[in-house]
């Protein structure tokens, strides 16, 4: 199959805006959520989840094209992907703790929890179906981190300002206003589909 | 090769390479080098490998932090002050944590990764806890019970004060899979470092107890770890009134033993409460009465509760609280102030402890190491 004719800058601000990860396909939405309270984590959370899509498109590409097709064991994709950004966020783990314990402390357990974040295994699915190409692949892989991250900070933008509003009934405080919230994001979201076609 | 091998030794491969990968990037990673730990403003240096929690780093270089729960920050023992900034405290230390804990530094050191130089503050007495490996020299009974076990150094020392206890690291044995630490007062003298003695109460069920009086045989080695505690005498003038029970009987065999011997403290009085049932139950009876004779300043109570009659019992008799009552009320002499050091049960404690209130002593003149 040959890689679908997209240009490499439409196929990014696609993948921020009009294919959204978060509010057009829905994906890594329970860190999306329980994080977006606190914004200085939600900044780092974002960093580290555009860290991992990125670079986990380029190593399951290579994967992909160079030992599983190869081999024929396309059936074994999903587990050898989820083996690939386990290690990947290891390692990525290691080098944040490295360098930026600060950061290291922030993310305290939502670091090590990116690998089981669907969004990352959703691109790299997206990837394989699409037959990007490694360039493609790569440009999608991080341009979806950066909507992720695109969308974790209008969130906890939109959610700081809640924060302050005594107008919210008690019930609908926290969770509740939060889910509305994203709807009327991702209906606005809704509204860039179809300008660019990515496949 | 069979289709149906390609798919697994493929994914072993991948995890092996991965494996492989974090392996060697955590071994750059983790490497912080040769780094100094400054304890107590420069007292103590320790040049260490980084990369590794504090406790267990501290550890390392012979310096034990109490930690209950072995460096999972599960029982916050580990408290220490790092003066060094090393970042906010973490969501693992917050619950053990008091405002004042965060204001002042403390950490919990199984907590806290070694990745700069550190300045570090920790109390003075930590130095000298070690674990030492030992030998059973003698086990003798004291009365049907309590067993004095006499463990010899064998060529290692202990520095403690009278009244200090020590952790005994009892082994998986029996029905009992698992190891265990409890913590024991020493009997021996301070002056003798080469042995530490230990009296042991057989309490039914006790894990350690049971241990000791069933299994323990002469000859066999045993782990310990210590000096703790701050049960100890204290440097005034006022009278030391001691009230024991059963093993309760060891830190003060060791404070007598270690006053007479140094004449240490030459101004305090000494009153000794020791309480037991019958006869069966008392030990050391004539060795405490031969120190009373011959030394002025001690003075020896011994008082039974439930003497039977053929045993001729001709000293107090009583509850050792009413005893205790008794002579607070009348034969000691309170001029120069008086000091409780209490040593038992939970239940003996709390009852000395009123009676003395009642005869005018103040809470914190009493001093006291509960058996729980």
């Amino acid at each position: 199959m040959n890689a679908p004719n997209v240009g490499i800058l439409s196929l990014f601000i696609a993948s921020i805006l009009t294919s959204n990860i978060l509010l057009a396909n829905f994906l890594g939405t329970c860190s999306f959520i329980s994080i977006s309270k606190d914004f200085k984590s939600s900044m780092g959370l974002g960093i580290a989840v555009t860290m991992v899509i990125g670079i986990c498109s380029a190593v399951c590409w290579v994967v992909l094209y160079y030992i599983i097709v190869p081999l024929g064991i396309e059936y074994l994709s999903f587990i050898i992907f989820i083996i690939v950004i386990a290690g990947v966020v290891q390692m990525l783990e290691m080098i944040i703790d490295r360098f930026s314990p600060s950061l290291y402390m922030a993310l305290g357990i939502f670091l090590p929890l990116i690998t089981v974040n669907c969004a990352v295994l959703g691109v790299i699915l997206f990837m394989q179906i699409r037959y990007y190409n490694f360039i493609q692949a790569v440009v999608f892989g991080f341009g979806s981190g950066a909507g992720w991250w695109l969308s974790i900070m209008l969130l906890a933008s939109i959610r700081r300002k809640l924060d302050n509003n005594n107008a919210i009934p008690a019930g609908l405080k926290g969770t509740g206003i939060t889910l509305i919230t994203i709807g009327f994001m991702a209906m606005a979201f809704i509204g860039f589909s179809g300008m660019i076609a990515i496949q | 090769m069979s289709p149906i091998l390609v798919g697994p030794l493929a994914v072993a491969g991948l995890s092996t390479v991965l494996a492989f990968l974090i392996a060697i990037l955590d071994k750059f990673l983790n490497n912080y080098g040769q780094l100094k730990i400054s304890i107590n403003g420069g007292k103590k240096e320790l040049v260490v490998k980084g990369g590794s929690p504090l406790l267990g780093t501290l550890a390392a270089e012979g310096i034990f932090v109490p930690s209950a729960c072995g460096g999972r920050g599960t029982c916050g023992a580990c408290k220490c002050k790092v003066l060094t900034d090393v970042g906010p405290h973490l969501p693992t230390e917050m619950p053990y944590m008091s405002p004042k804990d965060i204001e002042g530094n403390v950490r919990l050191a199984c907590q806290v990764k070694v990745r700069k130089d550190l300045e570090i503050e920790l109390p003075e007495e930590l130095f000298s806890i070690k674990k030492l490996k030992t030998r059973v020299e003698r086990i003798k009974d004291l009365t049907y019970d309590i067993k004095e076990v006499l463990l010899s150094l064998e060529g290692q020392t202990i520095e403690f004060e009278a009244g200090q206890y020590v952790q005994l690291v009892v082994p998986p044995y029996g029905d009992i899979p698992e190891s265990a630490q409890r913590a024991y007062s020493m009997s021996s003298r301070p002056s003798d470092s080469a042995h530490v003695e230990l009296l042991v109460r057989l309490v039914p069920g006790g894990i350690a107890t049971t241990w000791v009086h069933k299994f323990l045989k002469e000859g066999d080695s045993v782990e310990i770890v210590g000096p703790f505690g701050e049960f100890r005498i204290h440097d005034t003038t006022a009278s030391m009134i001691c009230v024991a029970g059963g093993s309760g009987m060891a830190p003060f065999k060791s404070i007598l033993n270690h006053m007479k011997e140094t004449g240490a403290f030459p101004e305090k009085e000494i009153w000794y409460f020791f309480g037991a049932r019958t006869t069966k139950d008392m030990f050391y009876l004539d060795e405490l009465s031969a120190l009373a004779k011959a030394w002025p300043r001690f003075h020896f109570v011994a008082a039974l509760s439930e003497p039977k009659p053929e045993e001729n019992w001709k000293g107090d008799v009583g509850l050792i609280t009413d005893v205790l009552d008794r002579y607070l009320q009348g034969k000691i002499d309170k001029k120069k102030g008086l000091e409780g050091y209490l040593c038992g049960s939970p239940g003996m404690i709390n009852a000395c402890i009123n009676v003395m209130k009642k005869n005018g002593m103040t809470e914190d003149k009493i001093y006291f190491d509960k058996f729980a």
